[in-house]
């Protein structure tokens, strides 16, 4: 007890079902097109009113082109699913980010960028990814659509209480090492169902070490390997981040929020359910090879041997290699790539930009490879243009597309063809995520930056 | 929603371990505004090719293989939090999954569509799957009152756990959202006392 997860979920908890779920109070929901139309008719049919509009911001990030977002939508099923986000948020009147709106963009991006996502907040959407907020040191989680449902009609949820996990990445991360290669790392480690059932908080040196957004990757990994959701408690990075954000509390209700925040924190007598440790020293830049996030390594390591997986794994181990078109025991690095894309909640924040845009800077981008970069969000795209990097793209011959999940679920246009091998940033290796047939290497955003200057896998440490 | 107490059926058997939600129902299939017609998708890319014509080696286009209860290889339901893959499974009239493991959110979203998630050890998970190798007819008994899932081909039972609340939710065919709504004035009174800046 007296964790950090513990401090805020005891805080939220209105009534306790005997033998049964909390109900937990809920600070922000976040909706997007795609797990809220049913949640929104389920009102209807119920005859129901949003019972706290205020709290609920909703915007279109998974169907949206990153292409002429000024016209109209041409795929009619998308469009459909747009609108319907659209004319829910007008009938029930919740806060919305319309498609093109300085503020639209994916979720997670633009919930601790406005500074709606704050700590010690309870944070919830029809999305797994929602752990992203976790790290500005708040309890935020993925939810299904009968609860957003839920949320809507009570901004209450039912759920019964995670078990705790501490990670600590202790020492320091080698240069060319990023958080998503610690995510990366992690899972690998402890597999994608090693933290389910669990809510984890991320500590140790290399953690703290982590700028804001470096925390939010880490954080966003949390689900691939099961996990409710991660957190890290707020320091003065966080209320760094925080302050002058529009929605971030402003004079002496900033004063006030920073002190209680002080308190956020799991106090030395806390105990977790379980405690990891990392050597972040240790960790190479990752690659995946398979179809889960779990099957990563570092990126100059061979894929494992078929007889070194556990006998009853060794038949989906197989179907994944065959799927990607590895061999078991082979190395990656050197192996072509035919597309790279950078972006998604995990790797689409200016820091992941700036990465890109430094490393490409006086190069050129590969023939033959496809190359699409996705600004998280308006605001991240408007900064990229503030701080000149579009121009460095430019010269090293790539073009920015406009905001949205893209290519990370392949729902709109930006699908890679099948049997194709693209480098993504993204948080999902599984099959046919990127488009049907794809095939997924998962990376940071220099691994990203490397594989789009030479159309190959290669050690950003070595160009 | 229909009542659950006790269910006995033939099963269809997919013994692959860390099947995602995007499996069970790929992204493109989640463009509707309804809930209903997902089952028609359910596996969609492991079921049919890219023409659209059935893969004939996949369990579900196996005429020797049906049932309500799906049983799965370890890790059922990882990825995605899409409701959809719920949806899925019962629009195609599953009403129980039995696997060795569940990721939490799929647990969570089966329950709330009135499929029940059951929990078995390795060891009886493997036992139905050779059950059923060696005869496809063979059927499970789940008894929700007593928790119990029973291999009508061995006789063995195992028990599996599920709170007392969301039994009784089964048992009656209640959701949350009606529990909830009744307790509107607890919320206010959460909300006068709450922390919010
Ligand atoms: S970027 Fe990808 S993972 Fe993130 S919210 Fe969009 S689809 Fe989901």
């Amino acid at each position: 007890m007296n964790t950090l997860f513990d401090k805020i979920w005891d805080s939220h908890v209105v009534t306790k079902v005997e033998d049964g779920p909390t109900q937990l109070y809920i600070d922000r929901l976040f909706c997007h097109e795609v797990t809220s139309p049913q949640a929104f008719e389920g009102l209807r049919n119920r005859g129901l009113q949003v019972f706290r509009p205020n709290q609920v911001y909703c915007m279109p990030d998974h169907n949206i082109p990153t292409m002429n977002q000024e016209m109209p939508i041409v795929d009619p099923v998308s469009k459909n699913q747009v609108d319907t986000l659209d004319k829910n948020a007008k009938d029930f009147g919740v806060q919305y980010f319309p498609m093109g709106h300085k503020k639209n963009g994916i979720i997670h991006v633009v919930g601790p960028e406005n500074g709606l996502s704050l700590p010690g907040m309870t944070i919830v959407c029809g999305d797994s990814h929602t752990s992203t907020h976790g790290a500005m040191g708040a309890v935020a989680f993925g939810i299904g659509t009968s609860e957003v449902e839920m949320v809507l009609a009570t901004q209450c949820i039912f759920q019964a209480k995670p078990k705790t996990m501490r990670i600590r990445f202790e020492g320091r991360l080698k240069a060319g090492v990023s958080a998503k290669d610690m995510a990366l790392y992690m899972i690998s480690q402890l597999t994608t169902g090693g933290a389910t059932g669990y809510f984890v908080e991320y500590a140790g040196e290399a953690v703290r070490n982590l700028s804001m957004e470096g925390r939010m990757t880490l954080c966003n990994l949390s689900i691939e390997m099961g996990a409710r959701g991660g957190m890290i408690a707020p320091d003065e990075k966080t209320f760094e981040y925080v302050k002058n954000r529009e929605y971030a509390p402003k004079g002496d209700d900033w004063k006030k929020a920073v002190e209680y925040w002080k308190t956020l924190n799991s106090g030395d007598d806390a105990v977790f359910d379980k405690e990891v440790l990392f050597d972040a020293s240790e960790i190479e830049p990752m690659v995946t090879y398979g179809t889960n996030p779990g099957m990563g390594m570092g990126i100059n390591s061979s894929i494992p041997a078929l007889n070194s997986i556990e006998k009853s794994s060794r038949d989906s181990f197989t179907k994944s290699l065959n799927y990607m078109g590895f061999q078991s025991g082979e190395k990656l690095i050197g192996k072509p790539v035919d597309y790279v894309f950078l972006g998604s909640c995990t790797n689409g924040r200016i820091e992941d930009f700036r990465d890109f845009a430094h490393f490409v800077k006086g190069k050129k981008k590969a023939d033959g490879v496809v190359v699409w970069l996705v600004p998280g969000s308006w605001a991240v795209d408007k900064q990229i243009k503030a701080e000149g990097l579009d121009k460095i793209l430019t010269e090293a011959g790539f073009e920015l597309r406009q905001p949205g999940c893209s290519a990370c679920l392949a729902m709109n246009e930006d699908k890679v063809p099948a049997g194709k091998y693209v480098v993504s940033t993204s948080n999902r290796n599984f099959e046919g995520r990127q488009g049907p047939g794809a095939r997924t290497i998962l990376a940071g955003s220099l691994v990203a930056a490397a594989a789009a200057l030479t159309g190959k896998i290669i050690d950003p440490r070595t160009l | 929603m229909d009542k659950f107490k006790t269910l006995t059926s033939t099963i269809v058997p997919l013994p692959i371990e860390n099947v995602d939600t995007d499996q069970i129902i790929p992204a493109r299939f989640l463009k509707a505004t309804s809930k209903e017609g997902f089952g028609d998708n359910l596996f969609r890319d492991w079921r049919y090719d890219k023409q659209g014509n059935p893969i004939k080696d996949f369990v579900l286009n196996d005429p020797t293989y049906k049932g309500e209860i799906l049983v799965a290889g370890k890790n059922f339901g990882s990825g995605s939090s899409r409701e959809h893959a719920a949806w899925a499974v019962a629009g195609y009239g599953f009403r129980v999954v039995v696997s060795s493991f569940f990721a939490d959110i799929f647990k969570n979203n089966a329950m709330n569509n009135f499929v029940l998630p059951v929990v078995v050890s390795d060891a009886f998970l493997s036992e139905i799957f050779s059950s059923v190798k060696a005869d496809p007819k063979m059927t499970l008994t789940i008894d929700l009152e007593n928790q119990t899932i029973k291999n009508n081909s061995t006789g063995k039972s195992h028990s599996f756990l599920i709170n007392g609340y969301k039994k009784e939710c089964f048992l009656e065919g209640l959701d949350d959202i009606d529990y909830l709504l009744s307790k509107k004035d607890k919320i206010e009174e959460y909300e006068k006392k709450r922390v919010a800046f």
